[in-house]
């Protein structure tokens, strides 16, 4: 994963709140194998729209997207943060988030940046007025700012942490096996497995 | 010092804890399916490395997978080929795998129980947010995306920031006619989807208690519409009971140990939570959703609500569009809303008590013209026990379609699919814009009220049919 310090972008304006991941890609586009090329399906159903935010000309381009509360709910589908980035989304901006979605963004190298919803009410604000302002979003420093915006936003600081310095998840944790090795010697013979199969 | 049952779990499976980092939890039991683990295999072959612990493992094919015609190879190739891949990845990797057409094939929610391999006292992660059905056993289960099944299969843990903890209490007896389904999306509708959202949720009191295995499931199945990171119920009799003789369980011995063990894990008396809700089972009626995410329900009894019925700008909003999409108008009875398609299935009640119910309220009836009707046993095994039971001739003679195992229709995905403005009545969990198809309307509903929809063709519950003259057969 490539570290996240600092982005700096324009971004759209998504006025609805509890966008579920079935909304982010349905699951007809879920048939891939491979990690990349989700781009198609994002926002599939709405693309069709010509009203829709993102086949307007001027928000060609975007980095950032600016969401109504409850954002990413539903489906644990990570290829909703694989479609983000593939479409060319570095942020997402809301002020609530799915759970799974906040920690696969985590993962993928997304950054889920949690604000009030009053922060949100005034990018809608200032993007719709002109969309070609810039939105710095300072991940060192938990803050984003836009026209005459500035507002602090909430990670966790564990996420921050691997986001800015790109850490493989896995790396970190076998690093720890000797501790996975001591635990498992103490799990007691009850606990089931998986083979040999019983039928 | 007291604790609960979630507390009682998770400290159970701490491999490390250190300050300012999330908690690193053993995995005890890891389900997976084909649309979320292709990345996770691709991942631990670029980086070289195996799947840790295959014996804690289980793999099969749910989402993508046709109901009709499993013996021929599936049509769509870019399906296929995912369905493939995952029997590839399980066989390099030494991971058991069900297949089409196996009897432990199916929802991968609804074959960790039926094996015995859901346990109390475990935690049990999958690449999908149903994970949480597993909950009911007094498991801390969790849906996790792909880059976590990477972790899981690599290392068999996972680094988890330890959740808050919340008490839903149902006191008091459930309505005749009013099932799980109904107690859970009335409770959605109550707290909203946000409503759970960083909480490990224990649901308990005496409605709980009442309630089947198969039941508690369909509650913690939902745990996730609410926004819940886990659902659970605490392990009882009614546990050990299910439990006893499934192929997985322990014996002899193991069996003694695990049960003193599994009885230990109850919520201490004096324990906190950081939150309480308490529900009046007494209160709940056959419930309905009429708009676009879980919260939007009603009781079936109720008429259409109006945008000016929410005080929220942002619910007032929320319900304009999903009235435009779902092609209702305010102030209709729910009673009055014409379903043309009738889904019985889904890790939500596709297991063998819903198809009863169901198959109860079918018996001596037909499906209305005009309405269709899917009955899809959420695994190889709930539709041979089905077989066994005669209920599939009573779906057959009603007039319904009686299918193979798998999701289904519950997610737009495989080949069952709502046509674009067609209008479901579905037992499984989500009704999100597109979720059965693209355009398709959806409205959740519980077994019970799936028959009885069926049979109107208008949204219904048992009570509202004509009473039968006919004798039902005993064993439904």
């Amino acid at each position: 994963m490539d570290a996240f310090t600092q982005h700096i972008g324009t971004a759209a304006p998504l006025r609805r709140s509890n966008v579920d991941t079935d909304q982010i890609i349905p699951a007809v586009y879920l048939k891939r194998v491979t990690r990349t090329g989700f781009e198609d399906g994002l926002f599939a159903a709405w693309r069709n729209d010509p009203a829709f935010v993102l086949n307007q000309p001027e928000y060609e381009g975007v980095s950032v997207l600016v969401a109504g509360p409850d954002f990413g709910t539903g489906s644990s589908r990570e290829h909703a943060v694989w479609a983000l980035m593939d479409y060319g989304f570095r942020v997402v901006v809301s002020s609530r988030f799915g759970d799974i979605f906040r920690g696969n963004s985590g993962k993928a190298g997304l950054l889920a940046a949690l604000v009030e919803q009053d922060v949100v009410e005034k990018l809608w604000a200032t993007i719709e007025n002109d969309p070609g302002t810039k939105v710095t979003v300072d991940l060192e420093h938990k803050t984003l700012s836009a026209g005459d915006i500035s507002a602090p936003f909430e990670i966790d600081d564990y996420t921050r942490y691997r986001l800015l310095n790109g850490l493989d998840d896995v790396g970190i944790t076998l690093s720890h096996e000797a501790d996975i090795t001591a635990y498992e010697a103490t799990r007691p013979a009850f606990k089931p497995a998986t083979l040999p199969a019983k039928a | 010092m007291s604790r609960t049952l979630s507390e009682k779990v998770w400290d159970a499976h701490v491999v490390r804890h250190a300050d300012g980092e999330p908690d690193l939890l053993y995995i005890d039991l890891h389900l997976v399916h084909e649309v979320t683990s292709p990345q996770a295999f691709d991942g631990l072959r670029l980086a070289g490395r195996k799947v840790r612990r295959p014996d804690l493992t289980i793999a099969t094919e749910d989402h993508n997978v046709p109901t009709l015609d499993v013996d021929k190879p599936i049509a769509d190739l870019t399906s296929r080929t995912q369905v493939e891949t995952l029997r590839k990845n399980a066989a390099e990797f030494g991971v058991r795998i069900h297949t089409l057409g196996d009897p432990d094939q199916g929802v991968v929610h609804v074959i960790g129980p039926q094996l015995g391999l859901t346990q109390p006292g475990m935690t049990v992660v999958c690449g999908d947010s149903h994970t949480s059905t597993h909950g009911a056993f007094g498991a801390i289960a969790f849906g996790i995306g792909t880059s976590e099944v990477e972790h899981v299969l690599a290392t068999q843990t996972l680094m988890q920031a330890r959740p808050k903890t919340m008490a839903v209490t149902v006191d008091g007896v459930l309505p005749d006619g009013v099932s799980a389904k109904d107690l859970v999306l009335s409770l959605i509708a109550q707290v909203g989807t946000g409503g759970g959202q960083g909480y490990i949720v224990e649901y308990r009191g005496e409605a709980i208690r009442a309630l089947s295995m198969e039941a508690r499931m369909t509650i913690c199945n939902m745990s996730i519409e609410w926004g819940a990171k886990a659902g659970m119920i605490a392990p009882d009799e009614t546990t050990f009971a299910y439990l006893k003789d499934k192929p997985h369980a322990p014996q002899g011995v193991d069996w003694e140990a695990a049960v003193e063990y599994w009885k230990s894990l109850a919520t201490d008396d004096d324990a906190t939570f950081d939150r309480e809700v308490v529900l009046r089972a007494e209160d709940v009626a056959p419930f309905v959703t009429w708009g676009t995410n879980p919260g939007q329900g009603v009781p079936l009894s109720a008429n259409v609500p109006s945008p000016d019925d929410f005080d929220n700008p942002n619910d007032k909003i929320a319900a304009e569009r999903a009235l435009e999409y779902m092609g209702l108008t305010a102030g209709t009875p729910l009673r009055e809303v014409k379903v043309d398609t009738v889904f019985l299935g889904s890790c939500t009640n596709g297991r063998i008590e819903d198809l009863r119910a169901a198959a109860g309220v079918l018996a001596g009836r037909k499906v209305a013209e005009g309405t269709r009707m899917l009955v899809v046993p959420g695994s190889g095994r709930v539709l041979l026990q089905a077989e066994s039971e005669g209920l599939d001739q009573i779906f057959k003679d009603a007039g319904a379609e009686w299918r193979g195992a798998g999701c289904s229709m519950c997610l737009g995905m495989n080949p069952d699919q709502l046509a674009p403005g067609e209008r479901s009545a579905s037992t499984s969990n989500r009704n999100f814009e597109g979720r059965q198809g693209k355009g398709g309307r959806t409205h959740l509903v519980s077994p019970l009220v799936a028959a009885a929809t069926a049979v109107t063709g208008t949204l219904a519950a048992p009570a509202d049919l004509e009473p039968l003259d006919v004798v039902v057969p005993e064993n439904v």
